[in-house]
């Protein structure tokens, strides 16, 4: 499949502002976000006007929008990082991508520019395979195919509910660990898709993901707050919890997440050491989030998305309310989305 | 932190710990390429097919020949659990080999290059893998966090950053992939490569990552190119009954691959795959693998969710009995599906009793081979 073969209607692209100024950004995406129609989330925190070359076909949403739809208590569900859940809300598309807007287009190893867009609706248009480990990785690629002792009931596979991308140059590590390797770029260019087998857990990236709004969109959910969370991804955790919650509805509703490909390039922002400064709670959640994941069991009975990410909701409040505020307020706003989903999508 | 387990010292050779054992009916030419490679460890090759005929084997390898005559006189009876014109016939390397560590390779696999050109030194990379802990517990996006300029990602778990034992290491093919007989003949020029890459000598799916495979994830495992650590894993490492009398073929690696992820995530011990790549060179007869693969293909079926379901009781603490334990189930769900499954429980239950009998401090001296260089 080529970018021309994917059919750009069914694709809203998201960008979180979080940065006043997008031209070096949206100039640097123009080849591959030109015919998409992007939809461009102002942090209501952000002061300044946004600053977005022509040539467009965009929709720019700020607080006063968020206040119109949402009411002035539910905006600050959407503040910092968490603006681009906005979008996923009020689009009207199959796919979404989001970029974080401190990224730019990665290049292959033959120097290619890569189109992180289409790679993600390839992603999202083949299927995944959760239930059996294909040891060449995604069998549906060009070139390769199931290996030998791949069972034949399993090689139509599941509907793929996430791409996760990653990143060259500054990888999506945490402040401990940046802080430690300042030097530290990834330039490892690993050359495959594969789907993250079900009932394992991984830590889903915000910076370079997609998604089929369609068959999953309630179940990203804006719901983790740092106390002290911050405008740069090492002072926040949103994208994991809303990733781990992503993963287990997806495993128990049968659909699969991608992992790999596309690479976007990603650039200098922050200082790991200066957010190593906050305390770092995040590490603390996370912590306590894993034994509760791994062991938690979704009732046969929530067969909706909705419905899932209910009762995913109150599971939090039974057996983490008690350990930190963040998580009785994590399923709150849990609670709070899929009203705010239902009431915004239901009036079309 | 992850960077201990960094190159910035160079990979230990293990030459004293580590067995290379190949199975071949044929010729061991195909060392000659992996001489710079393999010339400083030791051999154990296992000849399968008729005992009379004479292997040859380049000069210079140290090395331990065993074959079927010789099989027979070191288990007696038991030798009734190594398969017969198989190349499933390699786990008696398993067995007889007293070091930590075994690589096994077939022979018809050669030296690959990267992407650069250069010529990968598969078993340096295994050493790496099997040496540096894996992680089991949770995905890592950016795959295996040990590597040089790799690490966790954000939001890995703390805790969960020592990782695990790394049991097993399985290496990949470039050229000639691993496909079963029905893909090898809907696709007969595909070689693992992309098509932009035709052009090109080298075929360039080259995926440059080394990963765990997650906890209660089953995959198939290929023998091709495989090395584990023998101490914690070996005796489940059974490649199980095969070719000659027996009603399958080219599953003995896929058995013994269910079976050690059992096992591995049932002892908290980890299962790599990725690099290394080795170069494949011999596509084999797809009607004749057909013919082979035909009742495994829908004894799978039933097979896998078996060992998806499988739980093994907290009271087997060592690999040994958990095998046991393995067997007695295969036996009682498995052996519905086709009388195979009961010769083949049977058979699981005698090489555990062999492994021991090997294993111990007499059996040592049993194991003395025909066949050996001076």
């Amino acid at each position: 499949m080529s970018s021309a073969e994917i059919n750009k209607n069914e694709v809203d692209i998201v960008i979180g502002a979080l940065n006043a100024d997008l031209t070096q950004f949206l100039t640097s995406w123009r080849p591959f976000f030109s015919g998409f129609h992007l939809i461009v989330v102002k942090d209501p925190e952000l002061k300044e006007e946004l600053n977005i070359p022509e040539g467009f076909d965009v929709d720019v949403y700020s607080k006063t929008d968020m206040e119109k739809v949402v009411g002035a208590s539910n905006a600050t569900m959407f503040s910092g990082y968490s603006c681009r859940y906005f979008g996923y809300l009020i689009s009207k598309k199959k796919y979404i991508v989001s970029i974080d807007d401190d990224c730019v287009p990665a290049k292959d190893p033959k120097g290619f520019l890569v189109d992180a867009v289409t790679q993600h609706v390839i992603n999202l248009e083949n299927p995944a395979t959760p239930l059996f480990f294909n040891t060449l990785y995604d069998p549906y690629c060009e070139g390769a195919d199931f290996v030998r002792g791949y069972p034949f009931s399993l090689r139509s596979g599941v509907p793929c509910a996430a791409s996760c991308g990653l990143w060259l140059n500054l990888a999506d590590l945490d402040a401990p660990t940046q802080a430690l390797k300042t030097e530290q770029r990834n330039t490892s260019y690993v050359d495959a898709v594969m789907t993250v087998p079900a009932k394992a857990m991984l830590p889903i990236s915000g910076i370079n993901i997609a998604f089929n709004r369609e068959l999953v969109g309630p179940a990203l959910v804006p719901a983790l707050r740092l106390a002290g969370e911050g405008k740069v991804r090492w002072e926040t955790l949103e994208d994991v919890w809303c990733g781990m919650c992503l993963k287990h509805i997806s495993d128990h509703l049968g659909y699969g997440v991608k992992t790999g490909l596309p690479y976007v390039w990603r650039n200098e922002r922050g200082d790991a050491v200066e957010s190593l400064r906050k305390k770092w709670e995040g590490m603390k959640l996370m912590e306590k989030s894993v034994p509760f994941f791994e062991s938690l069991k979704l009732p046969e009975t929530a067969l909706k998305i909705e419905d899932c990410v209910i009762e995913l909701a109150k599971a939090v409040k039974e057996q983490l309310g008690s350990d930190d505020p963040a998580f009785t307020q994590a399923a709150d706003a849990m609670v709070k989305w899929i009203q705010l989903w239902n009431s915004v999508n239901s009036s079309v | 932190m992850a960077q201990l387990f960094s190159s910035v010292k160079p990979t230990p050779m293990l030459k004293d710990e580590l067995d290379i054992v190949i199975p071949t009916i044929r010729n061991l030419d195909f060392l000659e390429m992996w001489r710079p490679f393999f010339e400083q460890y030791h051999l154990i090759i296992v000849q399968d097919g008729d005992p009379s005929k004479v292997i040859n084997i380049p000069e210079g390898f140290d090395y331990d020949l065993y074959n079927r005559n010789d099989i027979n006189r070191i288990l007696g009876p038991k030798a009734s659990c190594i398969s017969f014109k198989d190349s499933a016939c390699r786990c008696f390397g398993y067995m007889v080999s007293k070091k930590k560590y075994i690589y096994t390779i077939d022979d018809d696999c050669f030296v690959a290059k990267d992407p650069t050109g250069k010529e990968i030194n598969a078993l340096e990379q295994h050493i790496k893998n099997l040496l540096s802990p894996s992680t089991p517990h949770f995905f890592n996006t950016l795959y295996d966090p040990y590597r040089d300029g790799a690490d966790f990602v954000r939001g890995y778990p703390f805790s969960m950053r020592e990782g695990a034992i790394t049991a097993v290491s399985h290496g990949l093919w470039l050229n000639i992939p691993d496909y079963d007989a029905p893909t090898q003949l809907v696709k007969p020029l595909e070689k693992n490569s992309r098509k932009f890459a035709l052009s090109l000598k080298q075929p360039i799916l080259y995926v440059d990552a080394v990963m765990t495979i997650p906890k209660g994830t089953l995959f198939p495992m290929c023998g091709m190119n495989l090395a584990f650590d023998r101490e914690l894993i070996g005796p489940a490492m059974y490649f199980g009954l095969m070719g000659d009398g027996q009603p399958i073929g080219r599953y003995d690696d896929m058995w013994a691959g269910w079976c050690v992820k059992v096992i591995c995530d049932h002892m908290g011990w980890g299962v790599k795959t990725g690099l290394p790549y080795i170069w494949h060179s011999k596509a084999s007869n797809p009607f004749v693998n057909l013919k082979k693969e035909y009742n495994g293909i829908f004894w799978q079926e039933e097979a896998i969710p078996f060992f998806q379901s499988v739980t093994l009781p907290k009271e087997c603490t060592s690999v040994q009995q958990c095998y046991l334990e393995l067997a007695k189930l295969v036996k009682e769900k498995l052996g519905k599906v086709d009388p195979y499954f009961i010769t083949l429980a049977t058979g699981m239950v005698t090489w555990i009793e062999a492994w021991e009998e090997l294993n111990s401090d007499e059996g040592t001296e049993a194991k003395a081979p025909n066949g050996k260089n001076e």
